[in-house]
């Protein structure tokens, strides 16, 4: 008897007399001889709870977090704070244990939650629409591209900056490996995306151009002049952006995005070392029949009263089946409760104040160390809470030294770019306060 | 079928009439009942030129979403706009609620279609 | 009706506080060109911290989880989720990990990670094991790019076609269409098997592979399963295994041996990892030997006592997705599979199976029963004499919900009419299968007396039937501000 199996041996009997079987295995006279495991299993021994607690807690300590040391590591994963309402909530079981939203008239607390979501993607990013959510900002990236691809007849040309991160432009790759495409990168020039050299290359066989902003960098790019270029041509522009950002900078939308996506971990969820994150995926009304993935929609009942619904199906893998534009089946909903319960409790102003403080943090963090004399500036542009800044050291023994002081350091550039020796990119968000920052330069510098 | 019509019909459920070098397309009742209530329709690109038998366009119901073959090769001329806004057309009277008109580039491709008895057959053999 | 969060905002409301700083705080326009700058005001919402707190439970008062009641999914396997695996979850050393920390310091998550690829290898039979793909159907994919990458090597560029049964879920086809391939459907025989002779048929020099779940989805055991796989390895092709159902077969059998070549688990579904809703999950794959140098970058290594990432795959088909896995789920699978052990992994199938044929014993005498009465962990029974009475399987699931359940999936798969696919799962009590039988029968009795009521249904729950027509045509995606 298990404590998570409820059939007594009793129960069990009554229920084997209705079957007519005398023995469980009986039910299991399908599987041939030579394919049974018999007792050969080795996993170890089931453990009780209070041995999995301590065996976990074990594992756990084995690591240092972000919560033992102060995080100025960025890249991709960002170290924000989450108000405790978010945890209370989507630790309620009526959502966590909830499947898909195929029923709708039992699911109208995920289908709403997930409607206020989408309304709330679409005011950040200044978009018509979007959908319940994809696994990751990465993936997200890579369906735009597909999507962009399906929808442009007869061109099969993608272009990617090379300031787009390169775990985006990587996972982009694979995606477009089974198809008819021409992918096209393009370098970057002081860390921002090569205009010229993008304008060479747009053509009329171009489906779509993608960028980041703020990029890998953390540099804020010049959307509207990619997005003319792209327009020109009659290709799409899609736009990787961080949400937190669009709380003071222009939503891609008012510079003629037609797609705009990322990664809305920092808004909610934790850094979770790596997952689960959460994809948004917004798009200009042109594409809304072809967004991949679960879709909410408003309706009405039998009654006229209001409801939502999981709508725009017949798109998706379980009818279009090998013709859908994706395989997508399940999205992060968990996480976008998350994230839309961060944003209604940041709300429109709070949103301004996180962006404000990221940005001034970074600012003087930046400042703060080329003061040392030991940091310089590697890229002479405006950023938003990310940075690179130069040092003749060793980046590895740098961030080491660091961790020894109660610091995770930042990104170690060459590990991606071999060319940008001795660049350390560093994000800063709202969670350091003055003293810590004014630490961890001092300890910086003298690591140098 | 409507009786007395000359209509050209296809095993993928679309109906032809004939006009000179010009064909009108739609799809059958038997289409419109097997899909549902159709939400949208994707209408083909004016100018487009497809073989026979390629998809070109698509038609959406709630629980599905169907390709439509265009059954003869040429030019997209026309495409019926009142679909864009009113998809229920087709289920309401899917003979009249036209999908496109193709400027036909080789006649002979009419002697792969159905005549009115030979669909009814066809139709009778799905079930 | 709930209103939405947007109707209930109300201007200079706050929920949220910002730490103090003694760094002199520059405008957005001191720090950015001014092409740069938001010059509009999203419309988030204004709310107390309360507000917040009570529409976000009011919306869950409104929602329906395995916690509230019965969820016989079929193929979604919509077991208990232990709490003891939300706690642990939860740990700082787990959540507060920034994924490009150096080893050094996450060596409890490479610990963690490494031996429950361990026990998934253990478990489907498999010699590798992934733990990157973060659901089944971007597992799928990642299974169907290592198929490819393994033909491609070896110089066989003729293998452009991948098999499907015709009971297949949708993303089986869907990713085999994404990874770049054909897909053939094999059609089922008169048993809802793999018709064996169709498949050997269908099966040549172009075959790349073909995917299966066993049992499949009606819940049957492909008996022929060794044949099968002699067949699709005879012609030069590889088996992958759709592990949506291995809930019937933990303990007792495995891919591995069956022949299967590429797997994929679903975390969410065979190890009690939530639902949430729709997500998160998990969808790690396992391969054989003669696959591993194609598996997705980084592979964990352990040298000595020291986990590390290892990068250097040439071979590699490359990352799915970022990182390295959904971790924190795959941190409450590895909760789980500690928890129950080798022992209760298998009374897991044979708790799940016996609770399936007792439901199918009693629920055969009203409805029909399309493939015999024996099943393994799920079955599929038909609507279609009810349908004939006057009520469709859409209204039966309708009518449920006024009796408190969730439904069983409908319509799938697509080779039986009126389908009703019933997976109880092994944590579910005699008696509430009993409950569960008792409305159904009694539905077919309000479908032979009154079939309007079923028709009609839902009466009981929040909102009525809901127009999924009028949804799909006039879609309306986001609230409507008001001007």
């Amino acid at each position: 008897m298990h404590k998570y199996i409820p059939n007594t041996d009793a129960e069990k009997k009554e229920m084997m007399k209705q079957i007519g079987i005398s023995d469980i295995s009986e039910l299991f006279s399908a599987i041939p001889e030579k394919l049974r495991r018999g007792d050969k299993c080795k996993i170890p021994p089931g453990m009780s709870e209070q041995e999995l607690i301590v065996h976990m807690r074990e594992l756990a300590m084995k690591n240092v977090s972000a919560y033992d040391l102060k995080c100025f590591l960025g890249a991709g994963t960002y170290d924000h704070f989450i108000p405790a309402a978010v945890g209370a909530l989507t630790s309620r079981s009526e959502f966590y244990t909830a499947y898909t939203p195929y029923q709708a008239e039992i699911s109208q607390g995920v289908l709403q939650a997930t409607f206020e979501y989408q309304t709330m993607i679409c005011e950040l990013t200044g978009m018509d629409a979007a959908n319940a959510s994809m696994y990751d900002g990465v993936s997200a990236t890579a369906e735009a591209c597909a999507i962009a691809l399906v929808s442009a007849r007869k061109r099969n040309k993608i272009i990617v900056s090379d300031s787009v991160q390169p775990e985006t432009r990587e996972v982009i790759k694979t995606y477009m490996n089974g198809r008819d495409v021409v992918l096209l990168e393009i370098p970057f020039v002081d860390g921002e995306t090569d205009y010229d050299a993008l304008e060479t290359a747009i053509d009329d066989n171009t489906a779509a151009v993608c960028i980041q902003s703020p990029n890998f960098f953390g540099i804020v790019e010049d959307m509207d002049r990619v997005g003319e270029m792209a327009h020109d041509n009659g290709a799409a522009m899609i736009v990787n952006t961080d949400l937190i950002s669009l709380g003071i900078l222009k939503p891609p939308g008012k510079a003629g995005a037609d797609f705009v996506v990322g990664d809305a971990q920092p808004l909610g969820n934790p850094m979770a070392f790596g997952g689960p994150h959460l994809g948004y995926f917004a798009t200009s009304g042109k594409y809304i029949r072809k967004m991949p993935g679960r879709i909410v929609g408003e309706t009405t009942d039998n009654k006229g009263s209001i409801g939502y619904v999981l709508t725009l199906q017949a798109r998706e893998q379980h009818i279009r089946r090998e013709k859908a534009t994706s395989n997508i089946c399940s999205n992060h909903a968990l996480n976008a409760l998350a994230t839309t319960i961060y944003m209604s409790l940041v709300g429109k102003e709070g949103i301004k104040e996180v962006a404000l403080r990221c940005a001034n943090n970074a600012r003087y963090t930046r400042d703060m160390l080329l003061k040392t004399g030991k940091f310089k500036d590697m890229f002479n542009k405006p950023f938003f809470k990310e940075f690179v800044v130069s040092a003749d050291t060793d980046i590895k023994m740098l961030n080491e030294n660091l961790h020894h002081m109660g610091y995770i350091g930042g990104y170690k550039l060459d590990k991606k770019f071999p060319w940008l020796k001795g660049g350390w990119l560093v994000a800063v968000t709202e969670k350091r306060t003055k003293q810590e920052i004014d630490d961890f330069v001092k300890k910086a510098g003298d690591a140098v | 079928m409507i009786p007395g019509e000359n209509l050209k019909y296809s095993k993928d459920h679309e109906w032809v009439r004939i006009d000179g070098e010009t064909a009108t397309i739609g799809i059958t009742n038997y289409a419109q009942v097997q899909l549902g209530d159709i939400v949208y329709v994707e209408l083909p690109e004016i100018g487009m030129v497809a073989d026979r038998d390629e998809a070109i366009c698509a038609v959406e119901s709630v629980k599905t979403a169907a390709d439509v073959m265009t059954p003869v090769s040429g030019e997209v001329l026309e495409v019926n706009e009142k679909l864009e806004d009113n998809p229920e057309l087709i289920n309401e009277d899917p003979y009249s609620a036209w999908i496109m008109k193709i400027q036909m580039a080789d006649l002979s491709d009419l002697d792969n279609l159905l005549s009115e008895d030979e669909y009814a057959a066809f139709c009778e053999e799905e079930e | 009706m709930s209103k939405l969060i947007f109707e209930i905002s109300r201007p200079g409301r706050r929920a949220f506080d910002l730490q103090n700083t003694e760094i002199p705080q520059k405008t957005p326009a001191e720090l950015f060109n001014n092409k740069s700058i938001r010059k509009v005001d999203a419309r988030l919402p204004e709310l107390s911290e309360l507000d917040v707190v009570r529409h976000f439970t009011e919306l869950s008062n409104r929602n329906f989880g395995v916690d509230t009641g019965f969820y016989p999914l079929g193929s979604c396997t919509m077991k208990y989720n232990p709490k003891i695996n939300e706690k642990v979850a939860s740990f700082e050393g787990f959540s507060e990990l920034h994924p490009h920390q150096p080893a050094e310091s996450v060596q409890g998550a490479l610990e963690l990670m490494y031996n429950l690829e361990k026990y998934l290898a253990e478990i489907t039979g498999m010699d590798y094991i992934s733990l990157q793909p973060s659901a089944g159907a971007q597992g799928e994919m990642a299974g169907l790019m290592v198929i490819k990458a393994y033909h491609d090597n070896r110089g066989d560029f003729a293998r452009t076609k991948i098999l499907c049964p015709d009971s297949a879920h949708g993303t089986n086809p869907a990713s085999a269409a994404v990874a770049g391939f054909d897909v053939v459907q094999v059609k089922s025989n008169d048993l809802g098997m793999v018709d064996v002779e169709e498949l050997r048929k269908l099966s040549g020099p172009d075959t790349a592979g073909l995917m299966l779940t066993n049992p499949n989805t009606l819940g049957l055991f492909e008996k022929d399963i060794i044949e099968i796989a002699k067949i699709v390895h005879d012609c030069g092709g590889l088996l992958y295994y759709d592990g949506a159902n291995a809930n019937a077969i933990l303990g007792q059998t495995r891919p591995g041996d069956m022949g299967f070549d590429v797997v994929h688990l679903n975390l969410h579904k065979t190890f009690t990892t939530p639902h949430g809703g729709g997500g998160p999950g998990a969808g790690p794959i396992g391969v054989k030997e003669r696959l591993h140098s194609f598996l997705p970058v980084p592979w964990i290594e352990k040298t000595g006592d020291k986990y590390d990432f290892n990068y250097d795959k040439p071979d590699s088909i490359g990352k799915v997705k970022s990182l390295y896995g959904n971790f924190l789920v795959l941190v409450r699978a590895y909760a789980y599979i500690r928890t129950m052990g080798k022992d209760g992994l298998r009374q897991v199938s044979e708790n799940a199976v016996l609770n399936a044929n007792y439901a199918l014993s009693r629920l055969k005498e009203a409805y029909d029963v399309p493939f015999g009465d024996r099943c393994m962990h799920e079955f599929v029974i038909s609507g279609e004499k009810q349908h004939k009475m006057g009520a469709s399987t859409l209204s039966i699931a309708k009518r449920l919900l006024d009796y408190g359940y969730h439904p069983p999936t409908i319509y799938f798969p697509l080779i039986v009419k009126e389908a009703m696919m019933v997976e109880p799962t092994e944590t579910e009590s005699k008696e509430t299968l009993d409950g569960f039988i008792d409305v159904l029968l009694k539905i077919h009795s309000e479908i032979e007396e009154n079939p309007e009521m079923v028709n009609s249904a839902p009466h009981n729950t929040v909102v009525g039937r809901l127009d999924e027509v009028q949804a799909a045509r006039k879609p309306v995606l986001k609230f409507d501000f008001p001007e």
